[in-house]
């Protein structure tokens, strides 16, 4: 195994940057980010990528790899660099974000777009309140637990095609951590965030593509947690709250 | 209006209409079948509808839904495929909406209105 | 691009393009309905023009795109307005074997 090497062209520069083709050894459970980073340590110095924990916790080392946003952490070249595509591997910065340079990508509107979209807890309790009691079988605590282990990746961001055609468009991160507020009963945001989340670029502007779903590392599910939105903002258009 | 209202309500008017459409659009497939087998006349059609409330309600209901349906669909498309801008985007579909009623309603109370 | 390649994302490629043919057919389709009202034999002119079989290919695709507008319309709002459910990709096959169908039974009725 230690004998053979896989072909990998990596880009290079920024937008209109150019790729470079590096010849990495194959070792066993090698992993996409073991390759960039044998690039980085032995080929190329200069090379430019993003990670921290390397075990799927931190979501900073996401990238494009043979045209799909993945966290290279976790992603085996075993899986990804079949036969289709010839053995080999393509790495590109993650789309839909300005490139900063190489692999790296500016995650600046990614994150503003979570503030825009109101999507941060706003209690309603004091320290000498008694502790909020929640049950595990309550409907609401079950929508927010199928969509809190979100680790900030940007994979669904870069994947969405809506994200790429409207650039005011929030994203499935930002709207699927608003849902998991609005099913917050000790939040007490709720009229200001579905204010946030509708409007241009808003909840309402996602085609239920689906690709989020598809590609979300931690699988969770921003289609049916922004169908949620759709419906609350529905409800609060009635009610006279939007 | 707010744009949080506006965006809602059009997104709200666009389902509406979905469901309404889905409908007529099974009706209309239905009656394709039905009016295609041996060939389609224009006595055919005429003897159908001419004078015909319950089909004047229901082409009614069919054009004034379409006219509210389509142009939600295309905003979409202009916002994410051109440079158009809101002002010129509403233009559009309003003039798509006009067209819809003006040449829908015409041929439906034309065709109402003749003899059987 | 491969992040693109799943058939929920087709499905919204069909919506979409559907969508805009349709509109796009509209206004003829309410030209030619007109015609019945000034001059039926216009109409029947025109009639007898839609049994080609080039034209009757046509109305075919026309049958099979409203179909399949509707039928993945329903799809999105199922998935919008009900709770979710793990059949999204067979549910999309279902919409396309009902827009095929539709389009068969046409073509039966129509020869």
């Amino acid at each position: 195994m230690s004998e053979q090497t896989i072909t990998v062209d990596i880009w290079r520069g920024r937008e209109d940057g150019r790729f470079q083709t590096f010849e990495v050894p194959r070792m066993a459970s090698q992993t996409v980010l073991d390759v960039v980073t044998y690039v980085q340590r032995n080929l190329d110095p200069g090379l430019s990528y993003r990670f921290a924990c390397r075990v799927g916790v931190c979501g900073s080392c996401a990238m494009t790899v043979n045209g799909k946003p993945r966290w290279t952490c976790r992603t085996h070249v075993d899986k990804v660099a079949g036969d289709a595509t010839g053995g080999r591997l393509k790495i590109q910065p993650l789309r839909n974000l300005p490139v900063i340079r190489d692999l790296a990508v500016d995650m600046a509107e990614f994150f503003e777009k979570w503030t825009q979209a109101k999507a941060h807890f706003v209690p309603t309790k004091t320290r000498d309140d008694d502790f909020q009691q929640v049950s595990p079988d309550d409907p609401q605590r079950k929508e927010a637990t199928a969509g809190i282990e979100c680790i900030n990746c940007g994979v669904c961001y870069a994947g969405c095609d809506t994200v790429a055609g409207l650039a005011s468009y929030l994203g499935p991160a930002a709207l699927n951590r608003a849902w998991t507020l609005v099913n917050d009963v000790r939040d007490g945001g709720q009229a200001d965030r579905l204010k946030a989340i509708s409007g241009v670029g808003g909840c309402q502007s996602c085609h239920t593509q689906q690709t989020c779903f598809e590609l979300c590392p931690k699988h969770l599910n921003p289609t049916a947690a922004i169908a949620g939105l759709k419906r609350a903002t529905v409800k609060a258009l009635i009610k006279g709250d939007l | 209006m707010t744009p949080a209202k506006a965006e809602t309500l059009e997104w709200l008017v666009q389902r509406v209409t979905a469901a309404i459409l889905a409908v007529c659009v099974v009706v209309h497939l239905a009656v394709i079948v039905i009016a295609v087998q041996g060939g389609v006349t224009a006595a055919e059609i005429v003897g159908r509808v001419a004078g015909s409330v319950p089909w004047l309600l229901f082409y009614s209901v069919f054009v004034i839904a379409v006219a509210l349906h389509a142009p939600a669909g295309l905003r979409n498309i202009l916002r994410e495929t051109t440079n158009l801008g809101k002002r010129q985007t509403h233009w559009i579909m309003a003039l798509v909406c006009g067209v819809i009623l003006v040449m829908g309603f015409r041929a439906v109370i034309g065709l109402y209105g003749l003899e059987a | 691009m491969s992040h693109r390649n799943h058939p929920v994302y087709w499905a919204f490629l069909v919506h979409r393009l559907s969508g805009l043919a349709l509109l796009a057919f509209l206004p003829f389709h309410f030209y030619v309905l007109a015609l019945a009202i000034e001059e039926a034999a216009t109409l029947d002119k025109f009639l007898s023009w839609t049994e080609a079989p080039l034209v009757k290919l046509a109305e075919t695709v026309l049958i099979i795109a409203l179909a399949a507008h509707m039928t993945g319309g329903l799809r999105i709002l199922a998935v919008e307005f009900l709770a979710w459910r793990d059949w999204q990709k067979s549910v999309v096959a279902v919409t396309g074997g009902l827009s095929v169908a539709a389009g068969l039974i046409f073509l039966l009725n129509a020869g």
